[in-house]
């Protein structure tokens, strides 16, 4: 087979100079010993496939249907959480902030990214961003607009800068004609937005 | 050389349009759970504490002008370099994550709650005004609640306290508190129906 490039071309894959970058931090800290690269395959495998929104879904769900774990979850919420199976890194100390019909509760970190990972994982882009972080606290019903949520004006809307290690999660109010549904189905209707404050739990579906 | 935040953005001048995401996109970059990875594999190591990394993050010239993902990155490569990691003559690390110790590590987390030695100062409903200055180091007060009024909402315990973790001056562990701000206190008018919190530690507070 002819080789059809041109000649000195490299043979090589171009790669993303930060791919590169971080391909070599990886390999030297390696050889000095620093780091377990096996260490790194279980952590991302971790945040990509067992710790995520799903957990705060359990959660929330469990709070809608009974009303003693939701006193727990209200009271003591790291201990409740954790007697659902889920604790640890950044859910050390977790708080459950509950929306009524005239308080909807919303979380940001103005300051970095503090986010509760035992719940809901890593957090998306724009929690990190710019927009978010400098808009939620001091326009929190344009940032809503922005998800697509609008609520009444007389809806208080309470914003929660997690500043310090006190992690916060959001306990949405539960949709209308729900009775009849059991935890895992009430979970489905749980979106990791609407745990974070700026987005409402799925409607029921017909 | 004053200590200059560039995370401190809370009300900051910013009008972009915030761009939702999908639950399951969790990475948009080939690199960066690398990233992720090597982040929480090098702070289990113990070279630095959790308050130290977020110093070194906020105090990245160009921090407005990257991804979250690189921020990291950029902030561990000084965290190395400042530690002589980077050297030929690096000093061994104190300790290694193993693969194996991952879920426990995960699992137990690092809790920063300490016991009480002192009473708390402050009491529910309280009012309490935060320090107006900018302090020469890292500080968890944010600049849009400084000088402010609020009450006191909630008492959490007592918590390492940042300021000092995060200059190497040890735990000092201090009475956190969520303090509510009405938004006409911070924003000098109040179109948005909102009371935003912050958590403090007793050190930012005054009665007022």
């Amino acid at each position: 087979m002819s080789d059809t490039k041109p000649p000195g071309h490299s043979h090589t894959k171009t790669v993303n100079p930060l791919e590169q970058r971080v391909r070599d931090l990886e390999a030297l800290l390696t050889r000095k010993g620093y780091i377990d690269p096996a260490a790194l395959d279980v952590l991302i495998d971790t945040y990509e496939s067992k710790v995520g929104p799903r957990n705060g879904a359990i959660v929330i769900a469990r709070a809608w249907s009974d009303a003693e774990f939701r006193r727990r979850l209200t009271r003591d919420a790291t201990a409740a959480i954790a007697s659902l199976g889920f604790t640890g890194r950044q859910g050390e100390h977790m708080v459950a902030v509950e929306n009524t019909t005239d308080l909807h509760n919303m979380v940001v970190c103005t300051l970095c990214s503090c986010y509760p990972w035992a719940v809901l994982g890593l957090p998306p882009t724009w929690y990190k961003s710019a927009p978010y972080r400098s808009r939620a606290v001091k326009d929190p019903r344009g940032v809503l607009h922005d998800f697509g949520v609008h609520l009444p004006q007389s809806t208080r809307i309470r914003v929660w800068d997690s500043t310090a290690e006190v992690r916060y999660l959001v306990i949405p109010r539960r949709p209308a004609n729900s009775e009849h549904l059991n935890d895992t189905e009430l979970a489905a209707l749980v979106t990791r937005d609407s745990m974070i404050g700026v987005g409402l739990p799925r409607p029921v579906p017909p | 050389m004053s200590y200059i935040s560039n995370a401190d953005l809370g009300g900051s001048n910013e009008s972009r349009a915030i761009t939702p995401e999908p639950e399951n996109e969790v990475f948009h970059e080939a690199w960066e759970p690398r990233v992720l990875g090597l982040v929480l594999a090098t702070n289990a190591v113990g070279l630095w504490n959790i308050d130290m990394n977020r110093a070194a993050r906020e105090t990245l010239p160009n921090y407005r002008d990257l991804s979250y993902y690189e921020i990291w990155l950029a902030a561990l490569e000084k965290n190395l370099h400042v530690r002589g990691v980077l050297n030929e003559d690096a000093p061994p690390p104190p300790r290694v994550l193993q693969a194996s110790a991952v879920a426990a590590a995960l699992a137990s987390g690092s809790p920063c709650s300490r016991e009480p030695t002192a009473t708390a100062r402050f009491a529910l409903g309280q009012s309490v005004r935060t320090h107006a200055g900018q302090p020469n180091h890292h500080t968890r007060l944010p600049a849009y609640a400084r000088g402010k009024v609020g009450v006191i909402e909630r008492i959490h315990g007592v918590f390492v306290f940042a300021d000092t973790n995060a200059q190497g001056l040890g735990e000092s562990p201090q009475w956190l508190y969520t303090v509510a701000f009405d938004e006409s206190e911070l924003w000098g008018e109040a179109a948005q129906g909102s009371v935003v919190s912050i958590d403090a530690w007793e050190p930012y507070l005054v009665a007022a």
